[in-house]
């Protein structure tokens, strides 16, 4: 089965994955049209689908040590994962605030959900920017592998993020916590076992 | 029309009747309007019990027998920052409390939603006590502003925004205004509330819309008006939701940043 999957993985471009996601994009902005407040629905399901991009990216690589190779949409779907994050940040301040710069501020700065949120999206800006063969040759393989595992804290601010918004915690934003919360435990776990034992 | 009406234009049947909360059916807007069908409001009864003179358990009908129904056009603004104007048919809280007989010890009116697991998809799991409780202070209750409503826009109520019988208190965050009541009970102490015992911080037993006192976690400054679509920005929310002439006295020498 892993097989198979791998063999069909090998025929799929990587693009098709940056037209699935803006194809995503443009039926979350649709859907949401559709709804009594449309900006609300719009802001929590770009925040809620790039959320779910970012843990399906992490997924990568945990995947890998099963056989199951992937790699080559990593890149696509990180990037897709901060398009929905982009846009999902843009409609808070441009569609849901409206651009009252007082309240953006105060939120900004005194609202702890949303500094947690806002910081997991600052965090993704380097790892977007970087995400090019060009930079990964300028800042060296190693450099580059260490500004990327800011994915993690990125990501799992983004979770907390999520359970803090609800007026009650849910089984949903609990199991997107626990999702990146495992997944970085199983990668240090991983490169624990993996570090050269003393002799 | 009613003077207590306003004259803004209503939000259309469709946005009220499709976007409400009501987590007996679930946690998101669309699941009432999806769900609550399932839920029988006929027959239906309501306890009445507590410092009264006539308590019992009545049939909705018998329970408002006689009370004159009203429409009343409310500015209905949710603790979310969220705001529509609704066309309630309703009944003034006052009349059907001088008819059930307050006895003097009475100081507040505390109210629960029906609790039906089988018609009520929401209340299995989660973390919400049920039933939903609220209720108000005396004075509260018996302000003319504050209505039990039976209908919108002339129809019987949906289920969805809580038939067969709610309470309106359009000066209030919205999760004041309690669904599908079967228990009115008149009492001394300030009632145990749903909100307020789940987050005492950011629920309060007043919930009087106040854009001076934040939520915790978001401005109370301003509230989107549902129906202007994706571009309709933000309006100005009004301290008491505009009923301020009316109802500011009532809390004349309250700290609202405590009580809030």
């Amino acid at each position: 089965m892993i097989n198979t999957l791998n063999q069909t993985a090998r025929r799929i471009p990587a693009y098709t994955i940056y037209i699935a996601g803006i194809a995503l994009a443009a039926w979350t902005i649709y859907a949401a049209l559709a709804t009594p407040d449309p900006a609300k629905v719009l802001e929590r399901d770009l925040g809620t689908r790039g959320l779910q991009i970012l843990i399906a990216t992490l997924c990568i690589t945990p995947l890998r040590w099963y056989g199951v190779n992937l790699l080559k949409f990593r890149r696509a779907l990180g990037l897709m994962g901060f398009m929905f994050i982009t846009l999902h940040f843009l409609t808070w301040m441009l569609l849901d605030l409206a651009l009252r710069w007082s309240e953006i501020l105060t939120d900004l700065t005194k609202r702890p959900f949303i500094i947690v949120g806002f910081l997991a999206f600052v965090a993704l800006i380097p790892l977007a920017v970087t995400s090019n063969n060009a930079m990964i040759k300028r800042l060296g393989a190693t450099r580059w592998k260490r500004l990327h595992w800011l994915a993690y804290p990125a990501t799992l601010a983004g979770a907390v993020h999520f359970v803090m918004i609800g007026k009650v915690y849910t089984l949903e934003s609990a199991l997107y916590f626990l999702a990146v919360a495992g997944l970085l435990i199983a990668r240090r776990l991983k490169s624990r076992k993996k570090a050269p034992q003393p002799a | 029309g009613s003077p207590y009406s306003t004259d803004e234009a209503p939000n259309s049947f469709e946005d009220i009747t499709t976007y409400n909360n009501y987590y007996e059916f679930g946690y998101d807007k669309a699941d009432p309007a999806a769900y609550a069908g399932k839920l029988k409001t006929d027959p239906w009864s309501v306890t009445v019990d507590g410092l009264v003179d006539n308590p019992g358990t009545y049939s909705l009908a018998d329970l408002i027998a006689g009370q004159p129904i009203e429409e009343r056009i409310y500015r209905f603004r949710c603790v979310e920052a969220w705001s529509m104007i609704v066309p309630w048919q309703g009944l003034q809280l006052s009349g059907l409390l001088q008819k059930l007989g307050v006895k003097p010890e009475a100081k507040y009116v505390a109210f629960e939603t029906v609790v039906r697991p089988d018609e009520m998809p929401g209340i299995t799991g989660g973390m919400i006590d049920w039933p939903y409780r609220e209720g108000l202070r005396l004075d509260e209750a018996m302000h003319p502003l504050t209505i039990l409503a039976t209908g919108l826009y002339g129809k019987p109520m949906p289920n969805q925004n809580g038939a067969p019988i709610r309470l309106v208190v359009p000066w209030k965050y919205g999760f004041k205004s309690i669904k599908a009541i079967v228990r009115i009970s008149l009492v001394a102490e300030q009632p145990v509330t749903t909100w307020n015992t789940l987050a005492a911080n950011e629920y309060g037993f007043y919930a009087n819309v106040n854009p001076e006192v934040d939520h915790p976690r978001w401005s109370q400054a301003s509230e989107r008006r549902i129906g202007g679509g994706l571009f309709a920005g933000r309006i100005d929310t009004l301290k008491f939701n505009g009923y301020g002439d009316q109802v500011a006295s009532l809390y004349a020498g309250q700290d609202l940043t405590k009580d809030y």
